[in-house]
């Protein structure tokens, strides 16, 4: 018994004395594993940046200050300067807070989170190896809210020609002059798509895609629907407009309501023609796709915003035999509709429909100035074309110019 | 005046848009963020129309045991559990783990994949169809969709390897050079025309020359 205890007591000093031998040494240790500083090398700082200008960025709602500086002469590439540390300091305060940094070599910075009205001034601190030195202050710049954005003046110039041109095509037409619009056989086929269902005593569908009356081409879907109620109320046809937004059903019902008053036929008109069903895309296509095989329309109308469901919607009134005039202006649906469906209306010819259908002077003036639209993009595009292959491949400046001028003319911002 | 007063409303909201897109300076900075609230508001009342409509025709289409009329009654099934559920689950009901997301992952979700899926049946037979050569369009079709498709898989290259083929008429490269040629160019050419034509009818809508939607001529 006593030997345990001395065998125990003799283990626990033994261990106290390897614990303080270990502790006692630690700090030479550590001292002989620090490399000492060679005092016949100096510590690198780089040089710090100079001229560093704050200017605020134009035609903005005062978001935003443009900064420019000259990099450090040690900023040469090597590996000595990482960054550089942008630091802002806002009108009645007194500390400069960093707010950013970029890599070596970058000479500008755009700040955007400075607010209109308040004043600014600011720092670019390198940082190198063994430090960082900061650039002297920068100017104060305050940024302003500008009146105006001449950064569009373009897209202004060239909206204002397509507008007047649209504008004075209808004027003229209002004069009485005879305009030739293309045939478009889509549309041609409306009426016919119309009286096939009258002649068949089946009710026609139209679908005016699956987005809300916040798109354009839910706006298109429903003025065609108002010039194909109005001939489906005089035929005594039946339609039927399931819908996916809320807001287009009360649209969609107030086109067909104003159509039947239209046409003289008021009792005829139902609010159940314009039915919601769901927002949801798929639960959507499902009710459409068993309206279609239970009820057998035999004129589908799919016109408007359409996404993955346009073939499957496309197939199915292909299936039941359905004459079907489909359009949208989603160039990546269109394949779909132009194979499944009988018409098409590739994208223009869908804002164009409804003008199309009123046969009016003044609305078929608009579809003239658009056309005035088309041919100053054709003529652009042929001279763009001509000026950057031969300015390149015979090295011409001049036409390189011209097509870097081109260019610019359609850049926003 | 029930034909003026929208007409009223939608010239002066288009032409104020069209300024406010050149002017940065407040208000004309703010009015897109104000109409964007304003119309998620109206559309989150309306939303409410079409839930009542939904029933509405749906219970009527049981009570009077028109075709179909099972289908209502699924619907009207499938509402009240959705809504009962949602409303059982409290403030937290979308969370993870809770009855209706167990209903969204476990119910909706393979109904909807499954409407999905009737794409890839659809493509086969719509490609049918198109890819037919009848004529020198629908050739023309047929060949692009060919390279495209030969093209876009690692045993066109592999079989090009074999023939020895040049890189430059590689399946690859030609599936490459259809798509960012031919098909870019028609794409832009259409995107073009669709620009104008978004343009012309805002035009025709903002001047009230167009007033189909309201029932004129």
């Amino acid at each position: 018994m006593n030997q345990i205890i001395k065998r125990r007591v003799i283990t626990r000093l033994s261990s106290i004395v390897i614990i303080k031998i270990l502790f006692l040494s630690l700090p030479v240790v550590a001292e002989q594993l620090i490399p000492t500083i060679d005092d016949s090398v100096e510590a690198f700082i780089p040089a710090p940046p100079a001229e560093v200008i704050a200017t605020d960025a134009v035609y903005d709602q005062g978001g935003a200050v443009h900064l420019e500086w000259q990099l450090s002469p040690d900023d040469d590439g090597s590996a000595g300067v990482y960054n550089y540390q942008i630091c802002r300091q806002q009108e009645g305060t007194d500390e400069y807070i960093p707010i950013d940094s970029v890599l070596a070599g970058v000479s500008s910075y755009i700040d955007e989170t400075v607010e209109p009205g308040r004043s600014y001034q600011y720092i670019v601190a390198v940082n190198g190896d063994c430090g960082s030195a900061p650039s002297e202050a920068s100017n104060v710049v305050t940024p302003n809210i500008e009146w105006l954005n001449f950064g569009l003046s373009n897209l202004f110039v060239i909206g204002l020609i397509i507008c007047g041109s649209v504008i004075y095509f209808i004027a003229h037409a209002k004069r009485g002059k005879k305009l030739f619009i293309r045939r478009i056989a889509g549309l041609e086929a409306v009426d016919e798509a119309i009286g096939r269902a009258t002649e068949m005593g089946r009710p026609i569908l139209f679908v005016p895609g699956i987005l809300d009356m916040d798109d354009v081409q839910t706006i298109a879907a429903l003025t065609i629907l108002g010039r194909v109620s109005r001939v489906v109320a005089d035929y005594d046809t039946k339609i039927s407009v399931p819908v996916s937004r809320s807001l287009v059903m009360t649209a969609a019902r107030e086109t067909l309501k104003a159509s039947y008053m239209a046409a003289g036929r008021p009792d005829a008109y139902s609010d159940d023609m314009a039915s919601y069903i769901t927002d949801e895309q798929f639960g959507y296509v499902a009710a459409v796709d068993g309206k279609m095989v239970r009820e057998k329309p035999a004129t589908c109308f799919l016109l408007g915003a359409f996404f993955a469901e346009s073939l499957i919607l496309a197939e199915t009134g292909n299936s039941i035999g359905a004459i079907q005039i489909a359009g949208t202006a989603r160039p990546a649906q269109l394949p779909f509709f132009v194979a499944a469906c009988d018409f098409t209306l590739i994208g223009e010819e869908l804002f164009a429909a409804s003008a199309y259908l009123s046969g009016e002077p003044k609305q078929m003036g608009s579809l003239k100035g658009q056309d005035v639209g088309k041919g100053i993009a054709m003529i652009i595009i042929l001279l763009g074309v001509i000026a950057t292959t031969f300015g390149n491949a015979w090295n011409i400046s001049l036409l390189r110019r011209i097509a870097d001028f081109l260019r610019t003319l359609f850049e926003v911002g | 005046m029930r034909r003026e007063v929208p007409l009223i409303i939608t010239a002066v909201v288009g032409i104020v848009f069209v300024i406010q897109y050149f002017i940065p300076h407040y208000p004309f900075n703010k009015l897109n963020g104000w109409f964007s609230d304003w119309f998620s508001i109206i559309g989150a009342c309306a939303i409410w129309l079409g839930a009542l409509n939904l029933l509405k025709i749906s219970a009527d289409k049981v009570y009077r045991k028109r075709s179909g009329w099972g289908y209502s009654v699924v619907i009207i099934v499938s509402f009240f559990v959705m809504a009962v559920i949602g409303w059982l689950g409290g403030e937290s009901f979308r969370d993870f783990g809770t009855s209706f997301d167990w209903m969204y992952r476990f119910v909706y979700t393979p109904l909807s994949s499954t409407m999905f899926a009737l794409l890839a049946f659809f493509v086969a037979s719509a490609s049918y169809r198109a890819f037919r050569a009848r004529n020198l369009e629908a050739t023309l079709l047929l060949l692009a969709a060919f390279f495209v498709m030969i093209g876009r898989v690692p045993v066109g290259d592999a079989i090009g390897m074999k023939l020895q083929l040049p890189d430059a008429i590689m399946p690859s490269s030609i599936a490459i050079w259809i798509m960012n040629v031919i098909n870019a160019a028609g794409q832009r050419a259409i995107l073009i025309g669709i620009a104008l034509g978004i343009v012309s009818t805002s035009l025709r809508v903002i001047l009230g020359i167009e007033r189909a939607h309201l029932g004129g001529d």
